[in-house]
């Protein structure tokens, strides 16, 4: 069962890979975006780590909700409503419950990235986070380490793709041969339910 | 006309130089655009370019006169920070909606609208309208 300290630990150990991680998730925006994915990031992750620590919300719904929200508030780019939006509706479909069990958790995120879908207007193979979350959701039923799989495979696969959505698809054909920048930070997400289920 | 009935309006640009232009103008094309509020949300609260949804959430609510708020938005993060606010619910006044219009166009057009103090519905029809204003 995962109870609220495990999902705590997923946004600690989410911000410890963006953190890790920065300087190259800015390097890949700076060659489609505006070179501002990894300190945007950096910046919500702290910020979502600090107010977790202050609050001590005590259900996962709780932690998610609040996570979500605070990166809505600090990120400064498109980044922070989507991952708010996508912690903020996994939580929400969490509710009050005390301990969630892994199939509840995965059916709660699904909710999460639709509604990512739905805020952003993109689809699979648009170039997007959601190339590496919508693997990552399909494998969930087979464990954390199949997600993680999926995701950093889904985010390798958006190198040849052309952007669809956000500032990158300006770039039309020259968006081709880059790794997205959001799908690599989802990655990093799903990568970090590992770190948490391992402590 | 009391200004207790007028719609609201914020604009949310990822510059702050551009939100408050344009507020400006819009005001000023106006013949008595200073009865209606107008909010300007541009940058980040560091001053940078950006999206700030502090500075969106203060905007939307200096303006609210109980008629509702138009919100118009420039790109990217100013568009999905106001839809994610919105869908958040509590962070914006009621009768908040985000205007799918043109920056510029739509600003003046809503402006306009809202200080003949016409409803919510219809600011966001003239500001969205401004779309057909075709230049060539």
């Amino acid at each position: 069962m995962l109870d609220a300290d495990f999902f705590r630990r997923w946004m600690t150990a989410a911000a410890a890979a963006v953190d890790r991680e920065a300087e190259r998730l800015t390097a890949l925006d700076s060659a489609i975006g505006d070179a501002d994915h990894g300190s945007n990031l950096q910046r919500g992750f702290a910020a979502v780590t600090a107010v977790l620590e202050k609050d001590a919300p005590q259900t996962p719904g709780a932690v998610l909700t609040l996570a979500g929200r605070q990166l809505i508030s600090t990120v400064g780019g498109a980044s922070g409503p989507l991952y708010g939006t996508l912690l903020r509706r996994t939580g929400k479909a969490l509710g009050e419950a005390a301990e969630v069990d892994e199939e509840q958790f995965a059916v709660a995120l699904r909710t999460g990235v639709d509604a990512v879908m739905a805020l952003g207007g993109a689809a699979p193979g648009d170039k997007t986070m959601v190339d590496a979350l919508v693997p990552a959701v399909d494998a969930l039923g087979e464990g954390f380490g199949a997600a993680r799989t999926a995701a950093e495979q889904g985010a390798e696969a958006t190198v040849p793709l052309q952007a669809r959505k956000g500032r990158a698809s300006y770039l039309g054909e020259r968006s081709i041969g880059h790794q997205d920048p959001g799908a690599t930070s989802s990655a990093l997400l799903i990568a970090a339910l590992v770190e948490a289920d391992d402590e | 006309m009391s200004d207790a009935s007028l719609v609201g309006i914020v604009l949310v640009s990822h510059s702050a130089r551009v939100a408050e232009s344009v507020a400006e103008l819009a005001q000023g094309l106006v013949g008595d655009g200073s009865a209606v509020s107008v909010a300007a949300a541009g940058g980040t609260t560091g001053g940078g370019f950006g999206t700030s949804a502090e500075l969106i959430a203060a905007a939307a609510a200096a303006v609210d006169r109980g008629a509702g708020v138009a919100v118009l938005a420039d790109l990217g993060s100013a568009v999905l920070t106001v839809k994610a606010l919105l869908a958040e619910g509590d962070e914006l006044p009621d009768n908040t909606r985000l205007v799918d219009a043109p920056f510029v166009e739509g600003a003046v057009a809503a402006v306009v609208t809202a200080s003949t103090g016409a409803d919510l519905g219809a600011v966001e029809a003239a500001a969205v309208e401004a779309y057909a204003y075709r230049k060539v």
